[in-house]
């Protein structure tokens, strides 16, 4: 087996998402290459040569990665390809939207967000909001996988020794291009790399009242999410949204604030270790996966929780 | 401009769906059938830019089982201008769509094509990747604005850290994410007038497309259900139970 990993970064930093997506590979076999796409990278590179694990990274660099165009590093992974048995990347926004480029020009199917590897060729994947798992087995010479973070450990960051290799960069597609983005800045930890995780729902009522689940965050080293129903009412920006299509998350412990728990919801959080609701509407479907339920109004729940934790502290 | 829509048929959002209990699939008898959510977006926003005078015509293309014709019809009454179903009772997957998809583009021509970006039942997210790159197209992906300017298409788009834009050269394929735009409900005397819609309908061997399935589904069961724990009285409580008996804070 011969696997590539399509590192996940900004140009400056290895996203974790790559190191669950590797230990998803050291389950396949253990000759894995990482693919660094990008321009001014050589910092990514050198970071993905001391995870433990990857034997070698392949460093791309050209002006035309800089934003992971899909149309440029997808040509350039099939012009890879030619050597390995499998190819795989985070299901992150990322690699959701590069890799079934690649497994389309390969002419080879893509196994999205596997969760489980069965063998080289079976794989544990969830369909219908994660109601229920398929096995799949792939009948095709390369396997493309994209990989669900919160399935597998992180791979250890330090302590590998890979060699890097200058790959020559593909050309330009010269079909898209790069020409903005708007990033939520936040000191608190990344949704999908927290913890713990604070979310609200429809019953925040507005944008402002997510403060008070940023105060108890910042207590609590959290991160905020929210279910769609607060994004689609424009409470919080997109890249909060916690289900199905938004952000998969399994962190220590997930406070559902506000939140009913539609099926859609509960797919993109139900693998948290504990789980927390806290909802006025006690016949809500999201105590039915809470370990612990707290039916009250959160207008007045959230900021005695804030005080509370202020108490711990102050006990040490 | 002509733009082409995918429409998929789906288990309806709202159906809690059930593994079959020999392993070899979902319980889909008796259940309700819905147009994916996302392609109805798909289906919302090509019709906005046709009555923007951005586009001229809009063509709705389904692929999969007779009763599809329901979904195309869906889109027929939101505002498309004709159909076509590519009738086949065969398992389709995300591959197989995207090389139906580039047969009927290839025929149709169209100058852009909006897709949903992920079905909600197999949740692969990948077709309309596959057919841009079949095609040799650029994408737009998770889109939550589309602004169609001269000879090319801006896309806003969502990603993991907030949006992204990218400018894209016609033609090219756009799937849609939930901020796109709100689906307009169906009007009765719409439906009607859909009815009368022309829709054709065609076979993936008209098409010279092989769509034998490249995964092997080997089994289909429900993951381990979540128990409901305890309910708590006071935030004093829930607090104490978390750092003294769950010990996560």
């Amino acid at each position: 087996m011969s696997i590539l990993v399509i590192a996940e970064h900004d140009n400056a930093v290895l996203k974790a998402a790559t190191l669950n997506t590797i230990t998803a590979a050291t389950q396949l076999g253990s000759d894995i290459a990482i693919l660094v796409a990008g321009h001014g990278c050589g910092a990514v590179a050198e970071a993905a040569a001391k995870v433990v694990g990857v034997k070698k990274v392949l460093l791309a660099d050209a002006p035309y990665y800089a934003h992971q165009l899909a149309e440029n590093v997808a040509a350039l992974v099939v012009g890879l390809a030619g050597g390995y048995t499998h190819i795989l990347a985070p299901a992150t926004a990322a690699g959701k939207n590069m890799l079934p480029r690649v497994a389309a020009l390969l002419d080879v199917a893509q196994i999205s967000d596997v969760i489980k590897v069965e063998s080289v060729n079976t794989f544990v994947r969830p369909i219908y909001a994660g109601n229920v798992l398929a096995t799949v087995q792939s009948k095709d010479p390369i396997k493309v996988i994209t990989v669900r973070g919160t399935a597998f450990p992180a791979a250890t960051a330090s302590g590998g020794f890979a060699v890097v290799e200058t790959v020559a960069p593909a050309a330009d597609a010269g079909v898209s291009s790069f020409v903005g983005q708007q990033l939520t800045k936040s000191d608190r930890p990344e949704l999908t790399a927290a913890r713990i995780i604070i979310s609200g729902g429809r019953g925040m009522g507005n944008g402002e009242n997510f403060k008070l689940l940023e105060d108890v965050a910042d207590k609590l080293g959290a991160a905020v999410g929210a279910s769609r129903a607060a994004v689609d009412a424009g409470f919080v920006p997109n890249d909060y949204q916690v289900g199905q299509t938004g952000k998969v998350v399994a962190p220590d412990l997930y406070i559902a604030v506000g939140i009913s728990g539609a099926i859609q919801h509960l797919a993109g959080m139900k693998d948290s270790k504990v789980i927390v609701a806290i909802n006025k509407d006690e016949e809500a479907p999201i105590f039915q996966v809470a370990d612990y339920g707290l039916v009250a109004d959160l207008f007045a729940a959230v900021p005695e929780m804030s005080k509370e934790l202020d108490q711990l502290k102050a006990a040490g | 401009m002509k733009i082409l829509v995918a429409v998929k048929r789906v288990v309806d959002y709202n159906v809690k769906v059930r593994a079959k209990a020999d392993g070899t699939g979902v319980e889909t008898a008796n259940v309700k059938m819905s147009m994916n959510p996302f392609d109805e977006i798909a289906v919302e926003e090509a019709v906005r830019l046709q009555e923007a005078g951005k586009a001229k015509e809009i063509v709705a293309v389904s692929l999969g089982v007779a009763a599809c014709q329901d979904t195309i019809r869906t889109a027929l009454a939101m505002g498309a201008d004709r159909g076509i179903l590519v009738e086949t009772d065969a398992d389709l997957q995300p591959l197989a769509v995207a090389k139906l998809l580039k047969a009927v583009v290839d025929k149709e021509k169209p100058e852009l094509v909006i897709l949903g970006k992920q079905a909600i039942d197999d949740d692969s997210n990948q077709t309309g990747q596959m057919l841009a790159a079949l095609l040799g197209w650029p994408q737009g992906t998770f889109a939550s604005k589309v602004e169609v300017g001269a000879g090319t298409v801006d896309v806003t788009r969502e990603i993991d850290g907030g949006l992204e834009t990218v400018a894209l050269k016609l033609p090219a394929v756009v799937t849609t994410d939930l901020r796109l735009n709100e689906p307009r409900f169906v009007k009765l005397p719409n439906i009607m007038k859909a009815k009368k819609k022309p829709l054709d309908v065609l076979k993936p061997a008209d098409l010279g497309v092989d769509v034998t399935p490249r995964l092997v589904t080997l089994k289909v069961q429900e993951p381990p259900k979540r128990q409901a724990g305890i309910k708590v009285d006071t935030v004093t409580a829930l607090v104490d139970k978390l750092r003294n008996e769950a010990h996560v804070i």
